[in-house]
């Protein structure tokens, strides 16, 4: 056997360069000067999220020397901060005018109070990605439970067919939120911070629309007689689900207003709906229709809303009702959503009851179930600095 | 994971698709063009919960791959030639990924096919992932390499100056104006089918190259994604030609969207990869070799020109036109020329060229030597403070360029200059035709005769130089904030020499002449001076030399 020499492979030489932290002592090559250094933390100490999320969006009223360099038609350019009627402190302020000779500097930062929102979450690719796919693996694995042990035998018929069209109705709500709303809103805050955190919830909501899509498709494939397409009619045509979309679909028309959004869903409509159907319907029911999968699937989108979407949106909003400059205005801006949204939710609640009395084993009845979400909404209200308002009462 | 396919489970999600009842979505973002035809599947077929593990796993690998670097001592081998580029690379590139997320929800309101604002949200999703692992890889370089400064005051820099300011573009861009332009053919088109390749693997090449395999680990997951995104602006390019009124539209696009990447990506990426890099392997490929490589055979060969057959008026003009700034007018090493020669206004140290470097160039681009050659030796010869200012006010054979006030790059190749006197008497310069016309016809409220209402505008004080006009360099210095930590040290610096005796302080900027911008010198000049200035320039160059005064 011969052997055939390979030529040379021309390939980059490793160099040993030291150019590695503390070889050398100069001007910022102390561990003070290892940190970002143009922001002031929430807390005393920087955090990862903060490094990797605060002021990436910038803004002119700091550091944007040269200003936006494109615009809309209509003059509008970056991030206007009157795409909310919402105001933070100093957003009155003119913006710093440069001009030939003018220099490039802002105001301090932060420049305004939009720029101290952090989100309690801490979100960013590394936390939302480990924390959904844990979520699907989840789901994924107590559905496959389920299915090799037969689970779904146990669901009276009456429960299929309130999983079928009820159960797959819902996903279309989180769906349209999670695209039409979320989604839609994260081109429109104020800062990296906001837009960032609305970008997570939407993947909350899209991601809990597809795990129940996909739910509904294992039912399909394991439940003879389970009609996959029930959900269409009854989002479509079934008068109860109507009052709950003609309210989903008005959150996606708010008139450009990326706070009114936010809060008419998250802190509205969540709750008075969202919770009511999931929590206080669903998860109670099912069990004494002999069903313990779909409490887990809902159940993790639960654990979205009530642990992480909500926790945002009360530290984006409640500051906002304490602002040094415009509490008033912002409480009586909040308080304007309420009497509009309010009475729209509780309507669209109301439209809903019938479903209550369509499982064999009742679930509590619906007036407590209202109650209970009416409770959690007055006390997320408590915690925003906000009086209950008095359409409640409906 | 579940049994189901993953095609099944995609034609499920499509029973999601909305059709509104009883509100329509307010509509934020507008377009020009129209959709009235052929809806187009969606191209990825992907879903949640297939999508969420596989991306977790992506991390797994980039994160294991941080711990081992930083276990490896990788720093140990880093050319600081090339980390210092990505003082400024990494403070521009999260902004553009980000902004990339943003304008997904741009498309959503314009493209009525529900079916792709499912590949849209994904892409979304994506873009902020690369955002925020791009600004921890930069805090991964700040914690670790030598000099953390540039790093470490990375996104003020990035917005203060004009480096950052061009990269903007790639920005705001992607979000601004008439959504199909900006979030369709500006980004997904031309950004990411076409230049990612240059800025996410050739790149990453030459970081491996010097040492660093931390951003070829991250930026080859990064691209990873950018597939999927080319398939999303692939199946919005084609709805929008079957409507034979996008025509024109699709037409303006992609001339602005190719030039202005050419101008602003090759600028900055060609400057990467043939500047900062100390692999000088004759058979390496230069930037010029990579471009034709991925950029005219892989996206123009291979992707645009297929689509004429949909009726799609490729701009074969304008990609030739490149190819002849970056091979015959030296596109690229103008740039390189001009950002080391305004280093002061930077928050990085640029290295100088040696004779290795020197003979690699020549050997490369064949009179490289003659027309950049001397200049890099004045550089040397200059780039430690010894009684003399820095190079930019020295007789090296240099004339300070004016900016372009579309791309904002200076007008280096200085015979393709012109100008466009506007009513109120001012006039602004672009480096070439197609830059004016970008900003004079482009982006106006009509378009050949047709309304364009939507269309965007340029917008901003685009000439950097003119902030500053009049102003002691050491303030200039100051008011952007690129001094290090003992109060007068500049963080850029023209060499690599940490001794902090051999690098410049504001001290040495006190004693600068003024900086002058000649945007603003060319607007003082009445009618004749302006026509002497303009004739003058295009006689420039190569290499900013001054115009032959025989000439």
């Amino acid at each position: 056997m011969t052997t055939t020499e390979r030529p040379e492979r021309n390939v980059p030489k490793p160099v040993f360069t030291d150019a590695e932290a503390g070889a050398q002592t100069f001007p910022d090559s102390g561990a003070s000067a290892r940190r970002y250094n143009y922001y002031k933390p929430a807390k005393r100490k920087q955090t990862h999220y903060e490094d990797v999320t605060v002021d990436v969006q910038p803004d002119p009223r700091h550091y944007l020397s040269q200003g936006w360099i494109y615009g809309f038609a209509n003059g509008e350019a970056g991030y206007p901060l009157h795409w909310t009627k919402l105001k933070a402190w100093g957003v009155d302020l003119p913006e710093p005018e440069r001009y030939a000779g003018s220099g490039g500097k802002g105001y301090e930062w932060p420049a305004h109070g939009w720029h101290e929102f952090r989100d309690p979450n801490e979100e960013w690719e590394l936390t939302f990605y480990r924390y959904n796919a844990n979520v699907v693996r989840q789901v994924n694995q107590n559905i496959d439970n389920a299915r090799s042990a037969k689970a779904f035998d146990n669901w009276t018929a009456n429960w299929k067919q309130f999983v079928e069209r009820n159960v797959g109705a819902w996903m279309h709500i989180e769906h349209i939120l999670g695209l039409y709303v979320f989604a839609a809103c994260n081109r429109s805050g104020p800062t990296n911070m906001h837009n960032t955190a609305m970008a997570v919830n939407s993947m909350h909501k899209i991601r809990f629309a597809q795990d129940l899509a996909l739910y509904n498709l294992t039912l399909t494939e394991e439940i003879e007689g389970f009609d996959g397409t029930a959900h269409l009619s009854a989002w479509n045509e079934d008068p109860e689900w109507q009052g709950v979309r003609k309210v989903t679909e008005a959150l996606t028309a708010v008139d450009n207003d990326w706070g009114e959004s936010m809060f008419a869903t998250n802190v509205i409509f969540e709750p008075l709906i969202g919770e009511l159907f999931r929590s206080n319907l669903v998860m109670q029911a099912a069990a004494g229709n002999g069903d313990y999968v779909t409490p887990t699937v809902m159940g993790a989108a639960e654990y979205d809303f009530a642990q992480r979407d909500l926790r945002w949106t009360q530290v984006c909003f409640g500051p906002l009702t304490q602002d040094r400059e415009f509490a008033q205005h912002n409480k009586d801006l909040m308080n304007g959503w309420l009497s509009h949204w309010v009475p729209q939710c509780l309507e669209a609640a109301r439209t809903l009851q019938p479903i209550w009395s369509l499982p064999d084993a009742k679930p509590p009845r619906f007036e407590d179930s209202l109650d209970r979400a009416k409770n959690r909404f007055a006390g997320i209200l408590t915690d925003l600095g906000l009086e209950t308002p008095k359409e409640l009462n409906q | 994971m579940s049994r189901q396919s993953l095609a099944k489970a995609h034609q499920k999600i499509q029973e999601l698709s909305w059709e509104p009842q009883y509100h329509e979505p307010y509509m934020k973002y507008g377009t020009d063009y129209t959709f009235r035809k052929a809806a187009k599947k969606d191209p990825l077929k992907q879903v949640l919960r297939s999508y969420f593990p596989m991306q977790e796993e992506k991390d797994h690998r980039v994160f294991g791959a941080t711990d081992g670097a930083i276990r490896g001592n990788m720093f140990r081998q880093v050319q600081e030639r090339w980390l210092e580029w990505q003082k400024l690379f990494l403070s521009i590139i999260p902004l553009p990924e980000v902004s990339a997320a943003r304008s997904m929800p741009m498309l959503f309101s314009v493209v009525p096919n529900p079916e792709l604002h499912n590949g849209q949200a994904i892409q979304m999703i994506d873009e902020v992932r690369h955002s925020t692992i791009q600004q921890n890889l930069k805090r991964v370089y700040m914690n670790n390499y030598i000099d953390p400064a540039g790093f470490n005051n990375s996104l003020r820099n990035f917005h203060s100056d004009y480096c950052g300011t061009i990269g903007r573009q790639f920005a705001e861009g992607f979000i601004t104006g008439d959504a199909i332009t900006a979030a369709s053919i500006y980004l997904t088109i031309v950004a990411e089918t076409a230049f990612t390749n240059t800025l996410f693997v050739a790149m990453p090449a030459e970081a491996a190259a010097n040492g660093d395999y931390l951003l070829p680990t991250v930026f080859h997951s990064v691209q990873s994604d950018e597939s999927r995104h080319i398939s999303n602006g692939y199946a919005t390019l084609l709805m929008a030609l079957s409507d034979e009124d996008n025509r024109q539209l699709l037409e303006r696009d992609l001339r602005y969207a190719w030039w202005n990447n050419h101008r602003v990506v090759d600028a900055a990426i060609g400057t990467f990869i043939e500047y900062g890099t100390k692999d000088r392997r004759k058979d390496r490929e230069s930037y010029a070799e990579m471009w034709r490589r991925w950029i005219y055979d892989d996206y123009y060969r291979a992707y645009l020109v297929p689509l004429e057959k949909y009726g799609l008026v490729i701009p074969h003009d304008l990609i030739e036109e490149s190819w002849n700034q970056i091979w015959n007018k030296g596109y690229v090493h103008e740039v390189a020329q001009f950002f080391a020669t305004g280093w002061l206004a930077n928050y990085w140290r640029i290295d100088g060229m040696t004779d290795e470097d020197f003979e690699w160039f020549e050997y490369k681009y064949p009179g490289w030597y003659d027309k950049y050659g001397k200049w890099w030796e004045n550089y040397n010869r200059l780039a430690k403070p010894n009684g003399h200012n820095p190079i930019v006010f020295e007789d090296v054979d240099y004339v300070y360029p004016s900016r372009c006030w579309t791309c904002m790059v200076p007008c280096l190749v200085r015979e393709d200059m012109v100008t466009h006197e506007f009513e109120d008497g001012s006039i602004r310069t672009y480096c070439h035709e197609v830059c004016r016309w970008t900003d004079v016809e482009a982006f106006q409220p009509t378009y050949q005769g047709r309304e364009t209402p939507n269309m965007g505008r340029l917008v901003g004080k685009r000439e950097w130089e003119t902030l500053y006009h009049g102003w002691n360099w050491a303030d200039v210095v100051q008011d952007m904030g690129f001094v290090r930590d003992d109060g007068k040290t500049m963080t850029a610096q023209p060499h690599l020499d940490l001794d902090p005796k051999k690098m410049w302080t504001l001290d040495h900027m006190r004693r600068c002449p003024p900086l002058g911008s000649p945007n603003v010198v060319l607007n003082e000049l009445d009618a004749e001076g302006r026509a002497a200035f303009i004739a003058d320039y295009n006689k420039q160059g190569p290499a900013g030399r001054p115009a032959p005064t025989n000439a």
